[in-house]
């Protein structure tokens, strides 16, 4: 199976707070830790593991700036055979119809049954995947956290629905799922494995190698636009406790006993 | 100018989902005053229950009856939709694992706008749509412009927006059952498999101590343990504990976990998504201990502790026990 798994290089949240720049044009990006958007970790993964199964190979795709390499690179390391980045100047400011239009232009390069996208990414939209199946004319499910080849044809596809119920469809390839976190366990990616993919080439496609008309792209094709980053005035928020860890301790102490917390 | 406003009901059971009512709130902050339908699909049974329902609160009703909607398969809705609704519509969804897996396919198919998990809604100027979003989970807002002259479709967050609950519309029901179009499909619905029941059922428990990312590791879990049994709570947790496979998914609080509804809710290095505060109801005491002063879980919890949890809670936790 031939297998494609777009991904995101992203600011790690669990690493990071995430601050709002003086004027709101974006945020703080001094000393943040990038990662891959770990949903799209699991979506590598996952291709992984169903190449073990059936053979085929597996291709990560990124659009981004010339950085995002980085990441393509982390996830040849896990164990995908090629890496492609999608990255132009012309593609900035690109709303999540622009970012589907342009993976779909890498798509129609290759030749692929399976296409894997993570649920969402750090703007928590989850929209390109969804986007990218309906340009493409493909059949999608979304939140996706099981997957059973049945035959070369159809898959078996869980979907995570509210109550931690799952959906079971059945799929025709080719189509497009988008991969939910907790689906497998990702494996490690170590300093050796990095090594050895350091040297490899990594494809770098512009506007003029996927033949996309520049202006359905990038600000100036962008029906979704974002003004600015802020941090909304809060409510009421919670009191913060302030003082000494024992002091703490002691308030949040007599607070529970008011409140039936401790038994 | 965008066309006529829409909004999918979601309905089991014969009983319409939350979202039903918050749709119109939204719709309202767009067009004060335009005329609202409500779709509402499905196979017999409770559908007339279900419109008869809605036309209280909304103008009109279009009811779609037919076999291969038993089942909101999202790919037969979508060609419902792009079959019947006019091509500049104005569609309302919620952004739940339905409106996920609908919306953004039906905006290219409809080739209109689409706008994702909008948090609020500032109104229309001209053909621009201002919106409200938030990035980086709940860590930032961002404003957002949208540009609706060819239509859109919005998903909208579950709970942001109050019901409309003045059932006022005295709207009518219009039968379009004989106008879905073809409605064949390639995804085919099989089952849904029921969650698995855990040891211990959290959804019961007044006082639950949950833990989150911050607890870093599977052997830290033993602190929290240790909090809750000197407190007399439960252990539950936020989704990366699930997925790390260090708890069972049944101990999982939010909209793909459990609904528990505690009178005491002690959250542990969980910063706070709306996924997860999706599953906490019933108005508990919360207390928020989390290093990061930013994390969203401060804007809902009552007191708060800016504090490693690993270093925080053995203080918290032998005080109690020698107290």
């Amino acid at each position: 199976m031939e297998i494609l798994v777009c991904v995101k290089r992203v600011p790690d949240t669990a690493e990071n707070e995430i601050e709002v720049n003086r004027d709101g044009s974006d945020i703080e990006r001094d000393d943040l830790v990038y990662s891959v958007n770990e949903w799209d970790n699991y979506a590598v993964e996952e291709a992984i593991q169903i190449v073990d199964r059936v053979g085929g190979s597996v291709t990560v795709v990124s659009v981004g700036d010339e950085e995002s390499e980085e990441v393509v690179r982390r996830e040849m390391a896990m164990g995908a055979n090629n890496g492609i980045l999608v990255s132009d100047d012309a593609f900035e400011g690109s709303d999540g119809k622009g970012i589907a239009a342009l993976l779909k232009g890498a798509v129609e390069k290759g030749t692929y049954d399976l296409i894997l996208t993570g649920a969402q990414a750090d703007d928590g939209a989850g929209q390109v995947g969804g986007m990218l199946a309906a340009m493409l004319d493909m059949t999608y499910a979304s939140v996706v956290n099981y997957i059973e080849v049945l035959d070369n044809r159809k898959l078996k596809v869980g979907r995570e629905i509210e109550g931690g119920n799952v959906e079971m469809n059945e799929i025709e390839l080719p189509c497009v799922l988008s991969i939910q976190t907790g689906i497998n366990e990702p494996r490690y990616v170590g300093i050796r494995g990095i090594r050895k993919v350091a040297s490899v080439d990594i494809p770098v496609w512009g506007s003029s190698e996927l033949g996309i008309d520049a202006a359905s792209i990038g600000e100036s094709g962008a029906k979704v636009k974002r003004v600015d980053y802020f941090v909304p005035e809060l409510g009421e928020g919670a009191e913060i406790l302030e003082g000494s860890m024992e002091e703490i301790a002691d308030k949040l102490i007599e607070l529970l006993k008011a409140k039936g917390g401790i038994k | 100018m965008a066309g006529q406003v829409f909004a999918y009901i979601i309905h089991r059971e014969g009983i319409a989902d939350d979202s039903a009512l918050e749709l119109i709130t939204a719709a309202r902050k767009i067009f004060p005053a335009a005329p609202l339908t409500a779709v509402v699909t499905g196979s017999g049974g409770n559908l007339d229950a279900v419109c008869n329902e809605m036309a209280a609160s909304y103008n009109e009703v279009w009811k779609f009856d037919h076999e291969a909607l038993a089942y909101p398969n999202a790919e037969v809705i979508r060609k419902l939709l792009v079959n019947t609704l006019p091509g500049d519509a104005v569609v309302l969804l919620p952004h739940n694992t339905f409106g996920m897996d609908l919306a953004p396919g039906l905006s290219i198919k409809m080739d209109s706008a689409f706008v994702a998990d909008v948090v609020d809604i500032e109104g229309l100027e001209g053909d621009t749509l201002n919106v409200i979003r938030q990035e980086y989970s709940g860590q930032v807002s961002t404003h957002v412009t949208c540009d609706i002259s060819a239509g859109v479709v919005l998903n909208i967050r579950a709970g942001v927006f109050q019901a409309d609950e003045s059932k006022a519309a005295g709207g009518q029901v219009v039968d379009k059952s004989g106008e879905t179009g073809d409605l064949s499909a390639v995804r085919k619905f099989l089952e849904i498999v029921e969650a698995e029941v855990g040891d211990v059922d959290i959804t019961k428990e007044d006082i639950l101590v949950s833990i989150g990312r911050g607890i870093e590791d599977e052997d830290n879990i033993e602190i929290a343990d240790e909090l809750a049994e000197a407190i007399g709570g439960v252990v539950s947790c936020s989704r990366p504990i699930v997925d790390a496979k260090w708890l069972e998914k049944s101990r999982q609080v939010g909209t793909s976990g459990k609904t528990v509804k505690p009178k005491v809710y002690l959250a542990l290095g969980i910063s706070g998504s709306f996924q997860h505060l999706g599953g906490l109801k019933g108005n508990p005491f919360i207390v928020a201990v989390n290093k990061n002063p930013k994390a969203p879980i401060f804007q809902v919890a009552d007191v708060g502790v800016v504090e490693d949890l690993l270093e925080f809670v053995p203080v918290l936790t032998e005080k109690i026990q020698t107290g």
